[in-house]
């Protein structure tokens, strides 16, 4: 009765086998929820911005409060120095907000609970970080591996925990936002199977659960997206403003 | 020790990271309590402080899941 909770992991392929020198190119059920994620967000701005009034309408003042929303948070945490890279932090935002949310539907593929996803998405943005650290600051972005007022004595193994942190950034990001939307799908299907076999009688308990545990994940959902983009953020500042 | 017990009690221990997380929930929740009631009207301001931090430390818990399922079944 009770299904495997790891199930609704699985990528399976939608259509024809596509393969370039025997690189896997298949539209998946995770390509698929992608591509629904994106239309999805086109469609809001779209909607949002189709008809722009002084006094607006309400998809636009939903839009006005994302933009502002993102926007307040990249100027609080990377100053204004950061302001060309709002179109990106907005998007990397939208999107993996979207997938949480996408993801929490019923028989919906959530594609944040790929560790390859998100492990995409952290390395891109730890790549281009570095780049644009070095681009602004020269070879003065080293700067960053040594921070000042340690004791000499001290110097070469705080010089070593930094560039292991540093290191670690893409990992610790992407490992974050892929545990906790793994742990919540599972958890959610887990105390759905308890509703199952415990049945009629009783079967209540675990499903007034599962209706808080949705709640919170939705909450997660949400607080995994912003946190990634004021981690973007924060790398990002530090690249860009680097006196110390 | 047989691997398959050996396997059981590594992702037993992993769990023992869980300690901290409670340990810093607390503190995070506990001190935004505490500060809220001396002084309610900054409260409203740091409440996205709060979740941040609270996300942060969930995080911590959920790689203690992820050594522990790298345990169990990668290994």
């Amino acid at each position: 009765m009770a299904t495997n909770p790891m199930q609704q992991f699985e990528v399976h392929r939608i259509g024809p086998h596509l393969s370039l020198n025997g690189t896997d190119l298949s539209f998946t059920n995770s390509s698929l929820f992608m591509l629904i994620s994106s239309i999805l967000i086109i469609i809001f701005f779209i909607a949002g911005t189709r008809k722009v009034n002084i006094v607006p309408s309400k998809i636009q003042l939903l839009n006005e409060l994302v933009f502002n929303f993102i926007s307040k948070m990249i100027n609080e945490t990377a100053g204004p120095n950061a302001r060309p890279y709002f179109p990106f932090i907005l998007t990397i935002f939208l999107f993996i907000l979207t997938l949480n949310m996408v993801g929490l539907l019923p028989y919906a593929f959530t594609v944040t609970s790929q560790i390859i996803i998100t492990f995409f998405l952290a390395t891109a943005i730890f790549i281009g970080v570095t780049i644009i650290g070095f681009a602004k600051n020269g070879i003065g972005f080293l700067k960053i591996f040594a921070p000042s007022g340690v004791p000499i004595f001290l110097f070469p193994i705080i010089v070593a925990i930094e560039i292991i942190s540093f290191l670690s950034r893409p990992i610790s990001l992407s490992v974050r936002l892929f545990a906790n939307m793994l742990a919540g799908h599972t958890m959610l299907k887990v105390f759905g199977g308890f509703v199952v076999s415990l049945g009629i009688v009783g079967g209540w308990l675990p499903l007034s659960f599962s209706v808080a545990l949705t709640a919170l994940e939705i909450l997660v959902a949400f607080l995994q997206a912003y946190v990634f983009a004021v981690l973007s953020c924060i790398y990002l500042n530090d690249a860009l403003n680097m006196h110390h | 020790m047989e691997l398959a017990a050996a396997k059981m009690i590594g992702a037993g221990l992993a769990a023992i990271a869980l300690a901290g997380v409670g340990i810093g929930m607390g503190t995070i929740f506990g001190n935004y309590l505490s500060a809220a009631i001396r002084n309610p009207s900054a409260a409203q301001k740091q409440f996205p402080t709060l979740l941040l931090g609270f996300a942060l430390t969930e995080a911590i818990g959920l790689f203690a899941l992820v050594i522990a399922l790298l345990i169990l079944f990668a290994f």
